[in-house]
C-alpha cells in the first residue's frame, strides 16, 4: 500500500511508542468490568458475613476472610449493601451529603459493590468526589531521590533542594542494595537541610526497611506490598495476617507507614484469576483497612504500563484513589512511574489527581533527572519543575510545590552535601571531598559528579549496621561540627517517635514539625467556598514565579 | 513496540506447541546458537564450593526462547556459564518450577549451591545474583529491567556471582536505566510474565538441567 505522509507522522508521534494492548479478560488484562467480576451480595448470620460477592465463607481465600472479618461493619453492611450503586455515586458527588456520611455507608460494602459504584461514575465524578473525600484538607506532595549510581553526596542535595521546593515527603531507594543505608542516611540530611520535618523513606526489602526504621534513619515506611489474589501474596511468602503484623511492628515503634498496591499487579505476576484489575485493587484496599494501616499508596504505582495499556486503566486508577479516600484513608496517589512517551498523555494522566487534590499527589515525583530515576523513571522530573509550578498559577490549584530561586537551591545543596561530609569524617566513612560537595552542589545530575569508590563504600554502608548506628549518632556527628540547625531537626523527627501524633492519619510535618493531619486538618469540602482554600500568602508563593516581567519595570 | 492481538496469539501458538510435545526432557531452540537441555531429576544440594548456580524460571529455554528483547536464551546462557567460568568455577543449571518469581527461584538455588551463590533468570531476561542467608526478597545484584540487559551485561553478571562464590566484593555491574522501558515494555513483560507462571508447578521440586551446546 502506499504510505499516507499523514499516516506516517502520526506513526512517528510519541503516543506510538507506548505500548498498547486489547483486553483479554480470561487472564485479566482489563481495566474494568470483566465478565468475571463478581455480581455485589452479603449474608450475615449471628453478626458474621457468611457469603460475601456469591461466595459462602466456607469457600473464602484467605483475602476474603481477612475482608470480610476485619474490613467490613457488618452492623451497616446490609442498609449500605441494599442501595443502588448509582445512588452512592451520587452521593460522592453531592456536596450537600457530607464526607462522613459517605465514609459510613462505604464502611458497610463489599468490593464487588464498590467496582459496581465506580462502573457508574465517569473521571469528572470521580475528581468531584476525591475532592470532598481526601482525608486532609490541605494537599501534599512526595517525590524520589536516587541516583544510578547510589552517590549520597548526590543523594543528600536532591533531597534539599526537592525539600526546599515543597515536598513533604521524600523516597530514595538504591540501584544496588547494599548502598541503602548511605542512601537513607544522605536523604536524612539532606531534606533537613532544604525544610525541616521534611520525611523520609527507603523502598526495600521489609526486613532492611523496618530496621532502618527503627534505628531512626528513616522517618516513615511505604513499600509494604499486598496483593489482590492468594497466589500472588503466596508467591512472596506472605499473607494479610504478616502483613498486619509487619504494620503493627511500626505502629509499636511510633513509625508511620503505610501499605502499597496497584491495578495490574496481579496480572503482572501471572495470577488475576480473570478478575479485572480494579476488582483485586480494591480487595487489596480494603484488606489494608482491615489491617488497621492509616493509609495506601496506590494507583498502580510501578505496574501503571499495564492498566495504560487497556482501555480506560487511567480512569481505573483514579477511581482506585478514590476508593482508598472513601474507605478513610491517606492517599498518596501514584502519577509517579513513567508510562508514556507522550507529553500531553502523561499531564493528563496526573490532572485526574492533580486538580481535586490528594494527600499526596505524585508518590513520587522524580527530584532527580530521570536517568537517575530508580524506580524506573518518573512521570514528572526535575525538568519539569517550571512546568508543574506554572500549572499550579495557571489553574490556581494547590499542587505542594513553590518556585525557588537559583541561589537559595544551590544554598541548601552545598550545605546538604557539608553536613553529609561532616558525617561520614566523624563516622570514619570512606572521605567525601570538597571537590565532590562542589560537584554536587551544581550538578544536575549523576553525570555531573565524580565517580566515587563503590567497593569501600559498600564496606562502610554494612559497618553502619553492623556498630548499631542511630539516628542520635547522626545528630551527634551534626552538632560535633556545628551543623546545629540540621542536628536539631533530626532529633524533632526522632522525638516524633515518642509522641506518635505523626501516626494519625495523613500526617506531614510543617517546618516548626507541626503535625499536620486529618485530625486537625480534617476535609470538610461542602461546594465551593468550602474545604481547603488557598492561603493569600501560599498564592503569592505560587504566583511569584521568576519568569514573570513586572510591567513596572518598564516605567521610565 | 506494539503489542496486538497478533503477537499474543503468537505467543499463544508458541506455548500451544511447547505443551503438545509429549513429556520434553529435551527441547532444541529455535533461535540462537544450538543448544540441548537434558533434564537429570530432582536437583540435589551441592558440596562444591566453587559451583554458582543458574536457576532457570519455569518456561526458560523450554516454553519460551528469547528474551523480552529477543535475545535467545540459549546465547543468553552461554554467556551467563562463560562469565563463571571465566573466573574459574563451574557452573551448574537448574530448573526451578515451584515459583516463577525470581527472586524466590533464585533464593531456592542459593540453598543447592555448594557455595551458597545462585543466579535467577526468567524467560524475559530479569535476573538476580542471590546469596544464601539472605532474605529472599534482598539480593546481592538486581537486573531487574530485563529490555536493558544484553549478552555483555549476562556475561558480567556470570562473572560477578562466581566472585562472590569466591568472597570477592566486587564492583556490581554497573546498572542502566531506560525510563521509557516501562511504557514500552510493561504490557509484553506482563504477557509473558503470564506466559512463564502457567508452567508453574506448586510444590515440585527444582530439576537438574545437563545443558549441551
Amino acid at each position: 500500500m502506499k504510505r499516507s505522509k499523514r499516516f506516517e507522522v502520526l506513526a512517528a508521534r510519541p503516543v506510538n511508542q507506548d505500548g498498547f494492548v486489547k483486553e483479554w479478560p480470561e487472564v485479566g488484562l482489563i481495566a474494568m468490568g470483566s465478565p468475571n467480576d463478581p455480581i455485589p451480595s452479603i449474608k450475615i448470620e449471628n453478626g458474621k458475613i457468611v457469603e460475601m460477592d456469591g461466595v459462602a465463607r466456607s469457600n473464602f481465600d484467605f483475602i476474603e476472610q481477612f475482608i470480610a472479618d476485619y474490613a467490613i461493619d457488618v452492623k451497616v453492611a446490609e442498609k449500605a449493601m441494599a442501595m443502588e450503586a448509582s445512588q452512592i455515586a451520587k452521593m460522592l458527588v453531592d456536596v450537600n451529603v457530607s464526607r462522613k456520611e459517605v465514609v459510613d455507608i462505604v464502611r458497610g460494602l463489599t468490593a464487588a459493590k464498590l467496582v459496581a459504584v465506580f462502573n457508574t461514575m465517569n473521571v469528572v465524578e470521580m475528581m468531584m468526589a476525591m475532592q470532598k473525600m481526601r482525608a486532609r484538607k490541605t494537599p501534599s506532595n512526595q517525590c524520589h531521590i536516587t541516583n544510578v549510581n547510589d552517590n549520597p553526596v548526590l543523594i543528600a542535595a536532591d533531597g534539599a533542594e526537592a525539600a526546599l521546593r515543597g515536598f513533604d515527603e521524600m523516597e530514595t531507594t538504591v540501584a544496588v542494595v547494599r548502598y541503602a543505608p548511605f542512601n537513607a542516611l544522605a536523604l536524612l540530611i539532606g531534606s533537613q537541610a532544604g525544610r525541616g520535618g521534611t520525611l523520609i523513606q527507603c523502598a526495600l526489602e521489609e526486613a532492611t526497611e523496618l530496621e532502618l526504621g527503627m534505628r531512626g534513619i528513616t522517618a516513615y515506611a511505604e513499600t509494604i506490598s499486598v496483593y489482590g489474589t492468594e497466589n500472588v501474596f503466596v508467591d512472596g511468602d506472605d499473607t494479610p495476617w504478616s502483613k498486619a503484623f509487619l504494620a503493627s511492628a511500626y505502629a509499636s515503634r511510633g513509625l508511620k507507614m503505610r501499605f502499597t498496591s496497584g491495578t495490574g499487579s496481579e496480572v503482572q505476576m501471572g495470577y488475576a484469576e480473570g478478575k479485572s484489575m480494579l476488582y483485586l485493587e480494591i480487595r487489596c484496599i480494603m484488606l489494608t483497612r482491615g489491617a488497621g494501616v492509616q493509609g495506601l499508596q496506590n494507583g498502580s504505582v510501578s505496574c501503571i504500563g499495564v492498566p495504560a495499556a487497556v482501555p480506560s486503566g487511567i480512569r481505573a486508577v483514579l477511581a482506585e484513589n478514590l476508593c482508598a479516600a472513601m474507605l478513610d484513608m491517606e492517599v498518596a496517589s501514584s502519577n509517579d512511574q513513567t508510562f508514556t512517551h507522550s507529553d500531553i498523555r502523561r499531564t493528563a494522566r496526573t490532572l485526574m489527581q492533580f486538580l481535586p487534590g490528594t494527600d499526596f499527589i505524585c508518590s513520587g515525583y522524580s527530584g532527580v533527572p530521570n536517568y537517575d530515576n530508580m524506580f524506573a523513571g518518573s512521570n514528572w522530573d526535575v525538568d519539569d519543575y517550571d512546568d508543574w509550578n506554572i500549572m499550579q498559577r495557571d489553574l490556581k490549584v494547590d499542587g505542594g510545590l513553590r518556585p525557588a530561586s537559583e541561589e537559595e537551591v544551590i544554598a541548601v545543596r552545598n550545605k546538604a552535601a557539608r553536613g553529609l561530609q561532616a558525617v561520614f569524617k566523624e563516622l570514619g566513612f570512606p572521605a567525601i571531598t570538597d571537590e565532590e560537595v562542589e560537584a554536587a552542589t551544581y550538578a544536575h545530575g549523576s553525570k555531573d559528579v565524580p565517580a566515587r569508590n563503590v567497593v569501600e563504600d559498600l564496606k562502610a554502608a554494612q559497618e553502619l549496621m553492623s556498630r548499631g548506628i542511630t539516628g542520635i549518632d547522626i545528630v551527634k556527628a551534626l552538632a560535633k561540627n556545628g551543623f546545629n540547625d540540621l542536628a536539631g531537626h533530626i532529633l524533632n523527627i526522632l522525638k516524633q517517635r515518642i509522641s506518635g501524633d505523626y501516626l494519625h492519619t495523613s500526617a506531614i510535618l510543617d517546618k516548626d514539625f507541626n503535625v499536620i493531619s486529618a485530625v486537625n486538618s480534617r476535609n470538610d469540602y461542602r461546594g465551593p467556598g468550602t474545604g481547603y482554600q488557598m492561603s493569600d500568602e501560599r498564592w503569592n508563593e505560587i504566583k511569584n514565579i521568576s519568569q514573570a516581567i513586572n510591567p513596572s519595570d518598564y516605567d521610565a | 513496540m506494539q503489542i496486538n492481538e497478533q503477537m499474543i496469539r503468537e505467543i499463544i501458538v508458541q506455548v500451544m506447541q511447547g505443551m503438545e510435545q509429549p513429556k520434553p526432557t529435551t527441547n532444541a531452540v529455535a533461535t540462537g546458537r544450538p543448544m540441548t537441555l537434558v533434564e537429570k531429576g530432582e536437583a540435589r544440594p551441592g558440596t562444591r564450593a566453587d559451583e554458582v548456580i543458574i536457576a532457570l524460571a519455569p518456561a526458560f529455554a523450554k516454553y519460551q526462547n528469547k528474551t523480552i528483547v529477543n535475545v535467545p536464551h540459549s546465547d543468553v546462557l552461554r554467556e551467563m556459564i562463560a562469565g563463571i567460568e571465566e573466573e574459574g568455577l563451574n557452573a551448574r543449571v537448574i530448573r526451578v518450577l515451584r515459583t516463577s518469581d525470581v527472586a524466590f527461584a533464585a533464593h531456592d538455588a542459593t540453598k543447592l549451591s555448594g557455595s551458597g551463590i545462585a543466579i535467577g533468570i526468567q524467560s524475559r531476561g530479569t535476573s538476580v545474583i542471590h546469596q544464601k542467608d539472605l532474605p529472599p526478597l534482598s539480593n546481592l545484584e538486581l537486573f531487574s529491567q530485563s529490555p536493558l540487559l544484553d549478552l555483555p551485561a549476562y556475561r558480567a553478571i556470570g562473572r560477578n556471582a562466581a566472585k562472590y562464590a569466591k568472597g570477592e566484593s566486587p564492583t556490581p555491574v554497573p546498572t542502566k536505566n531506560d525510563q521509557m522501558a516501562r511504557p514500552k515494555f510493561q504490557a509484553k513483560a506482563a504477557v509473558l510474565h503470564i506466559k512463564e507462571t502457567e508452567h508453574v508447578v506448586q510444590g515440585a521440586k527444582p530439576i537438574e538441567i545437563e545443558v549441551k551446546f
